[in-house]
């Protein structure tokens, strides 16, 4: 939805239904909107059943990589010999997503109930909110959230009279695009460097403090209570195209549209409706490109942002991923060559430098990039710079190296033509000689 | 690195008894690491060398170790900053929508002149930052701890204003 809160006639509001609405914050406005019902229920069952439940919605997560979100609760000991641990990733970082703030912001109840949820179904009895550090908003309304659940009895030793320990504590990160990443995440609940760790061991066997743990994003848990609540079947149905993209997804759209903002929609919308009637183009203009899944996905061009289905086997038909639903919207008036560049700054700013690939590989790309764009470029240049991306591409032990590397890559294969015209003359400088 | 000189602790009173609340909430001491440091930083409005050796020692770390936790992540100030510290998301979807405009009229009013650098009158420090996760909102600003969206050119010398 574009602002103030009003939804599209297309949009499908599951999330984001009571976003905008300050009562909701709280935690009586929230019972009252049907809130904690879900954590009852679940309570009621057994972790396998909740677990079960999820498996059957076709539930996958939705920070990114997409993966099962009940097969990744699954793989956690059934039989537990130590603490189990829930870490709910609010480290949301990726340029162009903007969509677990507004749940934290406005709802930050839900975001309570599914995480409880997930603990009960994963036998935690502890659980993390990793917040970024630059969230000041969301962290104050999310702690003072906590301590009205905690004042109620829904958590604490004895979560809402079921006997079970469920207590759920905010850390707040320090300003690092890296602590998104799961393991990274779990070093820095930990108290060390944010840098991601080699796996396996997987973090349902080894994960924070050594201990068996689920990572799960916010937009994920905060979708579990609706499953809990309608069921398996109904979720599953929740789809426009194919039977394994299921659910609803907020869509942060920005950049240049005329309504930035959250959208919901239903898995399979088409892409071209979310820009052109919900978020709109600004007058006069005319689309060039998007990335749909955030800054780490490959760039679609016009036609193929025109046949792209959002759901994540659509995205990956066009060639790009849904990631974490952050959507780009580049109009004609953009300078692509700059804007790329800009994304490289982010991500050799955001490396962790533990590998090499990346360490040199980020901040190399970018000095290419400002070569180009200080008129002093080759076209020899643009070889070495998707020379460069191959070298970045599934050679370190986590993603930020390759994806620095896909909007190098995908824009100069789609845009060449503008890269070609700083190196000729035929477009002027826009960057001081480096 | 060594405390030599007058050193005032951080954590006394309030700050302690708040310190050892977090402790509770973790298996390690380590991991009261990013909280603790955050105290330090509300505190000193930035985290000294001084500072990490106390934190090291009420955590049983190394000053070293803190002082590697402390260079990784950008929120921490290694320095004193301005009274007010202001971040400006410059990523590209705020880019889009005219973010390095924002910037320069930040570095205009404030009088600091450039990235990074203190006004004289020690009032401001502007940084461009990287995606501050409001791309709906461009431009997105941090103010201290205040979060404030949708900041454009023309709202940018009323905003430094309540900022004395």
């Amino acid at each position: 939805m574009g602002y103030p809160h009003k939804p599209h006639q297309k949009e499908t509001v599951l999330l984001s239904q009571y976003f905008g609405d300050p009562e909701a914050r709280t935690y009586g406005g929230w019972v009252k909107r049907g809130g904690y019902e879900a954590l009852k229920k679940a309570l009621g069952m057994s972790p396998a059943e909740v677990v079960e439940v999820v498996k059957v919605s076709g539930l996958r997560g939705r920070g990114g990589a997409g993966f099962p979100a009940g097969v990744k609760w699954s793989f956690m000991p059934k039989e537990k010999s130590k603490p189990h641990y829930l870490c709910c990733n609010a480290d949301e970082s990726e340029p162009g997503t903007f969509k677990d703030r507004e749940i934290m912001r406005w709802t930050p109840h839900a975001l309570i109930e599914g995480c409880a949820i997930a603990m009960h179904a994963i036998q935690a009895e502890v659980g993390y909110i990793y917040i970024r550090g630059e969230f000041t908003e969301a962290i104050r309304i999310m702690q003072a959230a906590l301590d009205e659940a905690y004042k109620v009895g829904t958590l604490g030793a004895n979560a809402m009279g079921s006997g079970r320990r469920l207590d759920i504590w905010i850390h707040r990160g320090a300003g690092a695009y890296i602590c998104g990443e799961e393991t990274a995440l779990m070093n820095s609940i930990e108290g060390r460097r944010g840098n991601p760790r080699i796996r396996p061991p997987f973090p349902a066997q080894a994960g924070v403090f050594g201990m068996p743990t689920t990572v799960n994003n916010v937009e994920t848990l905060t979708s579990v209570p609706h499953i809990i609540n309608r069921g398996a079947e109904w979720y599953q149905k929740l789809s426009l195209s194919n039977p394994k993209s299921s659910g609803t997804k907020l869509f942060s759209v920005c950049g240049h549209v005329a309504r930035p903002g959250n959208y919901e929609v239903t898995m399979g919308f088409p892409l071209k409706d979310l820009i052109y009637d919900l978020a709109g183009l600004r007058d006069g203009r005319t689309l060039k490109a998007c990335q749909p899944g955030g800054s780490s996905v490959p760039i679609l061009d016009r036609a193929e942002t025109e046949a792209c289905l959002l759901d994540y086997e659509g995205c990956v038909g066009q060639g790009t991923m849904l990631g974490s639903g952050g959507l780009i919207v580049f109009d004609d008036s953009a300078d692509m060559v700059y804007q790329i560049m800009r994304l490289t700054r982010f991500y050799a700013h955001e490396s962790c430098a533990q590998c090499t690939q990346c360490r040199e590989g980020t901040g190399w790309t970018v000095r290419i990039l400002e070569r180009i764009l200080s008129g002093k470029g080759t076209m020899g240049d643009l070889d070495l710079l998707l020379d460069i991306g191959e070298q970045m591409t599934g050679k370190t032990i986590c993603v930020l190296s390759d994806s620095c590397a896909v909007p190098v890559v995908s824009g100069i294969k789609k845009f060449r033509g503008e890269f070609e015209a700083y190196i000729t003359g035929a477009r002027k400088p826009v960057l001081a000689v480096a | 690195m060594q405390v030599t000189g007058e050193y005032e602790p951080v954590f006394t009173g309030d700050r302690r008894a708040r310190l050892d609340a977090i402790l509770t909430r973790y298996p390690t001491k380590r991991a009261a690491l990013l909280p603790a440091l955050w105290m330090v930083q509300e505190a000193r409005g930035w985290i000294p060398d001084t500072a990490m050796v106390e934190v090291a020692q009420a955590l049983d770390l190394t000053a070293a170790y803190v002082k590697g936790v402390v260079t990784f992540y950008t929120m921490y100030h290694q320095h004193p900053v301005g009274r007010h510290f202001i971040q400006v998301c410059t990523t590209t979807p705020c880019n889009l929508c005219g973010a390095e405009d924002v910037v320069r009229a930040f570095l205009e009013h404030s009088g600091c002149g450039e990235l990074g650098a203190t006004s004289p009158d020690g009032r401001f420090t502007i940084v461009e930052v990287e995606c501050l996760g409001a791309c709906g909102f461009a431009t997105p600003v941090l103010i201290d701890d205040d979060f404030i969206d949708g900041v454009t050119v023309d709202k940018v010398r009323e905003l430094l204003a309540r900022y004395p």
